[in-house]
């Protein structure tokens, strides 16, 4: 019994270590290569079937992501405004948000190939950036780079710069007006009404 | 025609721009309130005009042949992207455009097939307005364009003086034929682009800011070739107060 117990502390421990221990670059390569892998196999998700992205997103690529760090660069320096309870509700939204463009990309895959740039970094960095190139035949070669820091439960990535364009800061434009206009409780709103349409949209296509 | 109009346009911000104060909105938008207004006939001109006529085109066209347009008109353009790499000092990536050119208008049969990526050589993204970037140009407030959409003051005139006489589709002397070619591009490339539009549709609170962002964002980086500067001011900034 308590060999047995001894057993499955060391398998729960060295899984977690091993989760730490994954080079920055060797996860997203890791991610990647399994989503698009079922990607191509699923006959649903190839469909166009947005619920089943979402669902393939939620369980393979989020738990890779840190969304508070992700909405406080997104809110920027009016992040202290927000009190805890504001920026807890701003990090769901935003989440949610950010979750449903993610899977709409994905949605638009089409045998692009991806080729993984050496990773600069040094052994003790703590923020890196892995740098990719999505290849389409006929076209320039888009880059796609993760910003991702190392925390206690491994490398986790705080920001998508699709060429050149951070899928985070892009929205700080917008998130500072809405804030200087209507409040941070008027950002929250405008967050929850966006994703309330584009969830009935999702419910009505049929594609 | 519109061309003139565009520039006219330009020059007309460019007035505007020395008598208005910003007024607590971005700085580099000092024309929002032009620039909203001219976002907004953008679009109802795209909804009812060229997105269906692009949506059709795709509808229509075998996805091999659509790749076929693309890769025409892409091909065409190598040379002015070259011209454009030695201009910036970068005769390296210059020749490897002229190679791009020569192969695939030879092998390629006239560039409907890309050979020359597949053999390595890449695709580049330069355009005169680049090219004035990486001399120290500062790109001016940002504009929206009629049709052509988002640019800013150095994007617009270089577009619209200095690349027009780079791009060979204007040196066809049979004037309906020209613009029948110029159509076709513009379908194609707008064909193109449904997906993206249909994200950034989805993604944007407010369509216009993300848009302006993310012209901004993407300009800076195609500059610098993928690896510009980090922001010096205090606007881009940092993760203060973050919880993790």
């Amino acid at each position: 019994m308590i060999r047995l117990l001894g057993v499955i502390c060391f398998s729960l421990l060295a899984h977690a270590v091993g989760a730490q221990d994954v080079a920055p670059d060797a996860l997203i390569k890791r991610i990647s290569d399994e989503v698009i892998g079922i990607i191509k196999s699923d006959k649903d998700i190839k469909a166009g079937n947005r619920a089943k992205i979402n669902d393939l997103v939620e369980a393979k690529v989020l738990p890779h992501f840190n969304f508070a760090r992700m909405t406080a660069l997104a809110v920027g320096r009016n992040w202290p405004k927000a009190n805890p309870a504001q920026q807890k509700t701003l990090v769901d939204e935003f989440r949610t948000l950010l979750v449903f463009t993610y899977s709409g990309a994905l949605s638009t895959y089409k045998n692009e190939v991806i080729e993984f740039k050496p990773l600069h970094a040094a052994p003790g960095d703590t923020d890196v950036t892995v740098r990719t190139q999505v290849k389409r035949p006929g076209a320039e070669p888009v880059s796609i780079d993760y910003s991702m820091e190392k925390t206690a439960g491994g490398w986790k990535v705080y920001d998508v710069v699709v060429g050149g364009v951070s899928l985070v800061t892009n929205y700080r434009d917008t998130f500072n007006a809405e804030i200087r206009d209507s409040g941070v409780d008027g950002l929250i709103k405008s967050l929850a009404n966006k994703n309330r349409s584009l969830e009935n949209q999702g419910g009505t296509k049929s594609k | 025609m519109l061309r003139a109009c565009s520039v006219l346009l330009l020059l007309g911000a460019l007035a505007a721009l020395g008598g208005c104060a910003t007024a607590g909105g971005n700085p580099d938008d000092p024309l929002e309130g032009y620039n909203r207004a001219m976002f907004k006939f953008n679009d109802g001109v795209d909804r009812a005009i060229i997105k269906p006529v692009a949506s059709g085109y795709k509808a229509v066209m075998p996805e091999f042949a659509r790749t076929g347009v693309t890769n025409f008109f892409s091909n065409l353009g190598d040379i002015w992207i070259g011209i454009n790499n030695v201009l910036q000092g970068k005769p390296r990536a210059g020749a490897s455009d002229f190679g791009r050119f020569a192969i695939n208008t030879t092998v390629g049969i006239f560039g409907l097939f890309d050979v020359a990526s597949n053999a390595g050589l890449d695709k580049h993204n330069e355009d005169f307005g680049q090219t004035l970037g990486r001399w120290g140009v500062g790109s001016g407030a940002y504009v929206v364009l009629p049709i052509l959409g988002p640019s800013t003051v150095r994007d617009g005139f270089s577009l619209l003086v200095v690349d027009w006489h780079g791009d060979p589709l204007w040196y066809v002397g049979n004037i309906p034929t020209r613009n029948e070619l110029v159509g076709t591009r513009l379908v194609d490339s707008r064909a193109n682009l449904l997906d993206a539009s249909r994200l950034a549709e989805e993604a944007a609170l407010d369509r216009y800011s993300y848009l302006r962002s993310a012209y901004l964002q993407r300009r800076r980086s195609l500059i610098y070739d993928g690896n510009p500067p980090r922001e010096p001011d205090a606007s881009s900034d940092s993760s203060s107060g973050v919880q993790k």
